[in-house]
């Protein structure tokens, strides 16, 4: 079936380039990351995506000697978020993380969820009551923690604790959600109701997921890139990447062709 | 369509082996179409049996491709080529099975009107030709299938228009035939089935043929009003 709608964009990468000190990780990427999407990225290990994924959100800024070239435009302000005036800190409110394996503070439910909004400066109990309901809700996990918000968070089942990390960065209304395998440490119902929420966060916010598990991809996003050896192979409608993929090496990757 | 091996071997033997039983489907179907055309023309009506017997088999060899397919997908979930392969075959012996059952049409036809003690090549003049044309597409199909060759498999698309052509002028022919002697009716509306189901013959190879242009080619042909796009 034919779909016609042009989505906005929400960012786009533009003849972007990575290097750790001496050794080039990504090469030369063009690529659109639509509003209000999901978008997979797939490769083999070591294809670059997770460098990719981390260029979004600037982390790659936390250690010296890593290099970045070209732009990653962000919209609707068309800021380059790789330019060295652009302040990472703001950068990360903007754009969220959420990691493989669940991460949560050694602290509350309600002190991970607030944190971001800590650090922001919001104090207003009343303010701060209201956010974590909100982010909890939107993560799915609330009607499981309201009666133990002061809880320890790592006392939480992993796929509760993914979801909290998930309400954590949904605390700052991020525009950009990063996934970076977020499933790959949770068993298959944990990894459903998460794959469920993406779904369900797409309405408000662009996602942009590594996953290692294809059929996941299939599942979850809308558009596919494929990545090997740091260059972007092809990017597409997921529909299209997984049932007539133009490229061959693409082809051998998704149908287990390749090591 | 890719060549090139699966990390996992039992993977492309899965495969492998799902292709070779649609040939071998394939290969009884066209016996079974054969063996119609022939028992119509030389009053052989012994072979009837087999061919209705063959279909019995035919039959099962659908059930169980159908079955190995559904596995396939549970266990290896196709993607790509893999997965057009996967579907296309579903559909394939589908086709392959109502073909099979056309021919069991046709030469139940032909044993009814030999028993009534007619020639029915006396009647139909044409449907020899119109059959060998039909199992011509069925072979071509077939082989378009083998070799997962859609240049082939868009010459058997357009094969089918000559023998939808070929049909409605056999049909114009018993026609009149009917109205100019009506102690030929009973035979001819036999006659008229037995066009029929070759024409239906024609039309299966037709869909076999599209499939192969999917499972290699990603591109769904069907319902197209030009043959070839």
């Amino acid at each position: 079936m034919q779909i016609h709608e042009q989505p906005q964009l929400k960012a786009e990468a533009r003849d972007f380039n990575f290097f750790y000190g001496e050794a080039q990780a990504l090469k030369k990427i063009n690529m659109p990351i639509y509003e209000k999407k999901v978008t997979a990225l797939i490769g083999p290990s070591g294809c670059g995506k997770s460098t990719y994924l981390r260029s979004f959100n600037r982390m790659h800024d936390l250690y010296p000697g890593n290099r970045y070239e070209g732009e990653i435009r962000f919209y609707p302000d068309n800021t380059n978020l790789l330019s060295p005036e652009v302040d990472p800190i703001e950068v990360r409110m903007r754009v969220g993380m959420v990691f493989q394996k669940p991460n949560p503070f050694p602290k509350t439910i309600y002190e991970n969820v607030a944190y971001g909004l800590r650090v922001r400066g919001e104090n207003n109990k009343r303010v701060l009551d209201d956010k974590v309901e909100q982010a909890l809700r939107g993560a799915a996990i609330w009607e499981e923690v309201k009666d133990r918000l002061q809880d320890l968070a790592p006392n939480l089942s992993g796929g509760q604790q993914q979801r909290l990390c998930i309400a954590r960065a949904l605390a700052t209304d991020p525009e950009l959600l990063l996934f970076d395998e977020p499933t790959s440490a949770l068993d298959p119902i944990a990894t459903g109701a998460i794959e469920e929420l993406v779904h369900e966060l797409k309405k408000r916010v662009t996602i942009l997921i590594v996953t290692h598990n294809m059929q996941q991809a299939a599942r979850v996003s809308d558009y596919t890139a494929y990545m090997y050896l740091g260059e972007m192979i092809e990017f597409g409608k997921t529909d299209e990447i997984f049932i007539k993929p133009k490229d061959k090496r693409t082809e051998d990757y998704i149908t287990g062709r390749m090591g | 369509m890719n060549d090139s091996q699966h990390l996992s071997s039992q993977f492309d033997e899965e495969l492998s082996r799902l292709r070779t039983h649609v040939l071998q489907m394939g290969g009884m179907v066209e016996t079974q179409v054969s063996a119609a055309i022939e028992a119509y023309s030389s009053g052989e009506v012994a072979s009837v049996k087999t061919i209705v017997e063959t279909d019995r088999k035919v039959n099962e060899l659908e059930k169980a491709i159908d079955d190995d397919c559904a596995h396939v997908i549970a266990k290896r979930q196709p993607t790509a080529s893999d997965l057009r392969l996967v579907l296309g075959i579903s559909k394939i012996v589908t086709d392959l099975e109502r073909a099979g059952d056309e021919a069991k049409k046709i030469a139940k036809g032909v044993r009814r009107i030999y028993e009534a003690g007619h020639m029915p090549s006396q009647y139909g003049i044409g449907i020899r030709h119109l059959a060998e044309a039909a199992l011509l597409m069925v072979r071509q199909a077939l082989d378009a299938f083998a070799r997962l060759d859609a240049v082939q498999a868009q010459a058997v698309i357009r094969a089918d228009s000559d023998v939808d052509t070929e049909f409605k002028s056999i049909i114009r022919q018993l026609i009149t035939h009917m109205m100019e002697d009506p102690r030929t009716i009973t035979t001819s509306i036999e006659i008229i089935s037995i066009a029929r189901a070759i024409e239906r013959i024609g039309d299966h190879a037709k869909n076999v043929a599209e499939q192969v242009v999917f499972v290699v080619e990603g591109r769904d042909i069907r319902h197209l009003k030009e043959p070839t796009k």
